[in-house]
C-alpha cells in the first residue's frame, strides 16, 4: 500500500492549525499518486493531542500519536528518530513524508531526511505527479523565480510553504492510534518557549500583514501601523522593510523580503515602503496588495492591486477608522 | 576554540532574475555575486567566539565554482584564518549531496563549533546545516538568533511562530545563524590586504547528481496591473469598498 506520511505539529498538547495544511497537501499528493494511496498523519506528543481527530476531516486515513514523556515540547533529536523509524516501517517504507516549512518543520525535516539518506524538497508551493514521479514547484531567489523539480528520492521528503495549501475538507476515517516510542535522551533540549506578547501574530502565518518602511520616519510612528493591525481584530500581523529593521526600529522577525520572511497573506498593506526588489520578492505572492506611499512613482505601486498616494499619517488612521467600523 | 564556518556564494539580493538559455538555471551575465547574507552572521559569530576564547582558528569552507575564491576572500578579510574551496562547477540542487561533501571535509577537523547561515538566499533550501550535523552525529540548533556559550555548554534562542524557543546544547555542535545573532563587521582595508596572503586551499570535488532534478526554472506570473484608487485620506472609503466588493478580502 502506497502511504504518504503527514507530519503534524502540536503545541501545549493542541494540534497547530498549520497541520491542516500539511494534511491537505499530503492528501493531494496521495490522490495524485493514485492506487488508493493512504495518508497517515503522525504527531509527536507526551500524551493525547486533544484535537488531533481534525486531521481526519482534512483527509487523513489514520492518525498516529507517537508518545514519549520527553515529547511535551519540541525535542529535535527524539522527534527525528521517532518519525524516521515510523517512516521505515513495512516493506519499502513510505512513499513520501510531508512537513510544514514552519520554524519546527524547517528544523525537523532535514534531520529526518538525513536519517533516511535523502535531502528535502523544501518550502514547496505545489505538488503534482507525472508518470509516477513526484514533481514539486518551489520559489527560489525569494520568489523572483519558480523552480520545478522531479523528486526521485525514496522516500520523498517535502516541506510545504505556510499559507499556500489552503485546508480543504476531505473527511476520511482518521482512525486513531497511539504508539509509545522509546528514544534516548536528547542532547539538544528546549528549556522553554518564551511566548510573544499576547495578540502578536507571526508574519509568516498571518492572513493579513500591515508592513511599514522608512516612510514612517521614526520608530514610534509604527503606532499607526499597530493600530491598523489591531483594527482587524487579531487577524493581522505587523511587518517591516529591511531598511527599518537594519536601522533597529523593528525586530528582524518582522522583516519581509529576501533576507527576511517570504509571505503569502490574503491581504498585504505596504505603508511607506518604496518597494526595493528584495522586498517585492518577499511579498509578491500575496493575494491582494495595497500600497500607501507619498511618491506616486514608487516601484511598490507596480505590484500593488490598489494604491493610495499621499501622506500615510492622514491615510492610515482614516483606514483604521473604516476597518473598525466594519468590525465594530 | 576551533571553528569551521560553511559559506556559499550567491547572487546579491538586488539581482533581477533572468532565466538562462537552458531554461533550468539563472542567466549569470551581469549578476553580482556576494557572500550569502546569513553566512555573514555565521562568520561574524565564529570570529567573536574565537576572540572571546583568546585562541583558536576560524576556517571557512565553501562548495562552489572557482569564482567562489572571491567569496572566501571576503570572509578572510573579515578576519577568518584560512579557507577551503571544494571546487565544483555547480552546487547541486539536492542539499544532501552538498551536505555529504561538506561532512567529508569536516569529519577529521575536531571542531568545537561548525557554523552555517540558516539558509542560502538563492535556493532557499535551509537544510544543509542540520543535514551535515546528522551525517557527523553532532548536536544541532538551527536559526539561532541569540547565543551564549560557557565552556562546553551552550544556550541558543531561536524564533518560532509566536515565541522564542530557548534551547540548551553541548559542544561540539553545529549551529545555523539567523539575522539578529550579531552585527557583521565590514572588512577593513587592512583586513582586505591581509586576506590576500591567507591560505586558501582548493580541492576539486565531484558532487553526485542527487535525487532532486531541476526540470525548469521560470519567472513567476506577472501581477496584473493595479490601480491608483486616489490621493490622500479621501480615497480611503473607495479603497475599503474595493477591498470588500471587488477583491473580497474584508
Amino acid at each position: 500500500m502506497t502511504t504518504v506520511l503527514a507530519v503534524l505539529e502540536q503545541r501545549d498538547g493542541a494540534l497547530r492549525k498549520i497541520s491542516h495544511e500539511v494534511v491537505t497537501g499530503a492528501r493531494r499528493l496521495a490522490d495524485a499518486l493514485g492506487g488508493s494511496a493512504m495518508v497517515e498523519a503522525v504527531v509527536c506528543a507526551s500524551g493525547p493531542v486533544g484535537n488531533s481527530a481534525q486531521a481526519g476531516s482534512f483527509g487523513a486515513d489514520k492518525i498516529v500519536t507517537l508518545t514519549n514523556a520527553g515529547f511535551a515540547k519540541y525535542a529535535p533529536e527524539g522527534y527525528a528518530q521517532a518519525i524516521a523509524e515510523r517512516a521505515q516501517r513495512g516493506e519499502g517504507g513510505y512513499r513520501a513524508l510531508v512537513f510544514a516549512a514552519s520554524a519546527t518543520g524547517k528544523d525537523l525535516a532535514p534531520r529526518v531526511a538525513a536519517k533516511l539518506g535523502v535531502g528535502v524538497a523544501a518550502d514547496i508551493t505545489d505538488i503534482a505527479v507525472d508518470g509516477g514521479a513526484i514533481v514539486v514547484t518551489r520559489p527560489v531567489y525569494a520568489g523572483k523565480a519558480l523552480l520545478k523539480a522531479r523528486v526521485a528520492a525514496q522516500p520523498a521528503v517535502l516541506s510545504l510553504r505556510p499559507n499556500v495549501f489552503t485546508p480543504v475538507e476531505r473527511p476520511k476515517a482518521g482512525a486513531a492510534e497511539t504508539v509509545a516510542v522509546t528514544v534516548p535522551p536528547g542532547r539538544v533540549t528546549v528549556r522553554e518557549v518564551k511566548a510573544a506578547p499576547a495578540g502578536t501574530l507571526d508574519v509568516a502565518e498571518a492572513q493579513i500583514i500591515i508592513s511599514g518602511g522608512r516612510g514612517l520616519k521614526e520608530p514610534a510612528n509604527f503606532k499607526v501601523i499597530e493600530e491598523l493591525a489591531k483594527a482587524f481584530g487579531g487577524r493581522a500581523a505587523v511587518g517591516a522593510s529591511r531598511a527599518v529593521v537594519d536601522a533597529g526600529w523593528r525586530a528582524h522577525s518582522d522583516q519581509v523580503g529576501q533576507t527576511g520572511k517570504t509571505v503569502s497573506p490574503t491581504l498585504y498593506i505596504a505603508v511607506g515602503i518604496s518597494g526595493a526588489i528584495q522586498h517585492l520578492a518577499g511579498m509578491r505572492t500575496s493575494k491582494v496588495i495595497v500600497a500607501i506611499n507619498k511618491d506616486k512613482d514608487a516601484p511598490i505601486f507596480k505590484v500593488a492591486d490598489y494604491g493610495v498616494v499621499g501622506d500615510l499619517f492622514e491615510i492610515v488612521p482614516r483606514l483604521t477608522e473604516e476597518i473598525r467600523k466594519l468590525h465594530g | 576554540m576551533k571553528i569551521a564556518v560553511c559559506i556559499k556564494r550567491v547572487p546579491d539580493s538586488e539581482t533581477r532574475v533572468k532565466i538562462g538559455a537552458d531554461g533550468k538555471s539563472l542567466d549569470e551575465a551581469g549578476v553580482k555575486f556576494a557572500l550569502n547574507p546569513y553566512d555573514e552572521f555565521a562568520v561574524e559569530e565564529g570570529l567573536r567566539r574565537k576572540e572571546k576564547a583568546g585562541a583558536g582558528e576560524v576556517a571557512v569552507i565553501c562548495l562552489g565554482p572557482a569564482a567562489a575564491q572571491e567569496t572566501i576572500r571576503t570572509a578572510l578579510a573579515m578576519g577568518a584564518d584560512r579557507g577551503v574551496l571544494l571546487q565544483a562547477d555547480k552546487v547541486p540542487m539536492d542539499g544532501f549531496e552538498t551536505a555529504k561533501l561538506l561532512a567529508a571535509e569536516l569529519k577529521e577537523g575536531d571542531w568545537d563549533l561548525i557554523l552555517f547561515g540558516k539558509m542560502a538566499i538563492d535556493d532557499y533550501n535551509h537544510q544543509v546545516g542540520p543535514l551535515v550535523a546528522e551525517l557527523l552525529g553532532l548536536p544541532c540548533v538551527t536559526a539561532v538568533a541569540h547565543l551564549e556559550i560557557d565552556g562546553t555548554k551552550g544556550v541558543a534562542e531561536r524564533e518560532v511562530e509566536g515565541g522564542i524557543e530557548v534551547v540548551e546544547f553541548p559542544l561540539p555542535a553545529v549551529l545555523t545563524a539567523d539575522k539578529g545573532l550579531n552585527e557583521p563587521r565590514y572588512p577593513a582595508l587592512k583586513g582586505i590586504m591581509a586576506a590576500k596572503k591567507k591560505p586558501l586551499e582548493v580541492k576539486p570535488v565531484q558532487p553526485g547528481a542527487g535525487a532532486i532534478e531541476v526540470l525548469v526554472l521560470m519567472l513567476p506570473p506577472e501581477r496584473k496591473e493595479g490601480k491608483i484608487v486616489g490621493e490622500g485620506a479621501g480615497a480611503v472609503v473607495e479603497l475599503v469598498r474595493l477591498l470588500r466588493e471587488e477583491a473580497k478580502v474584508l
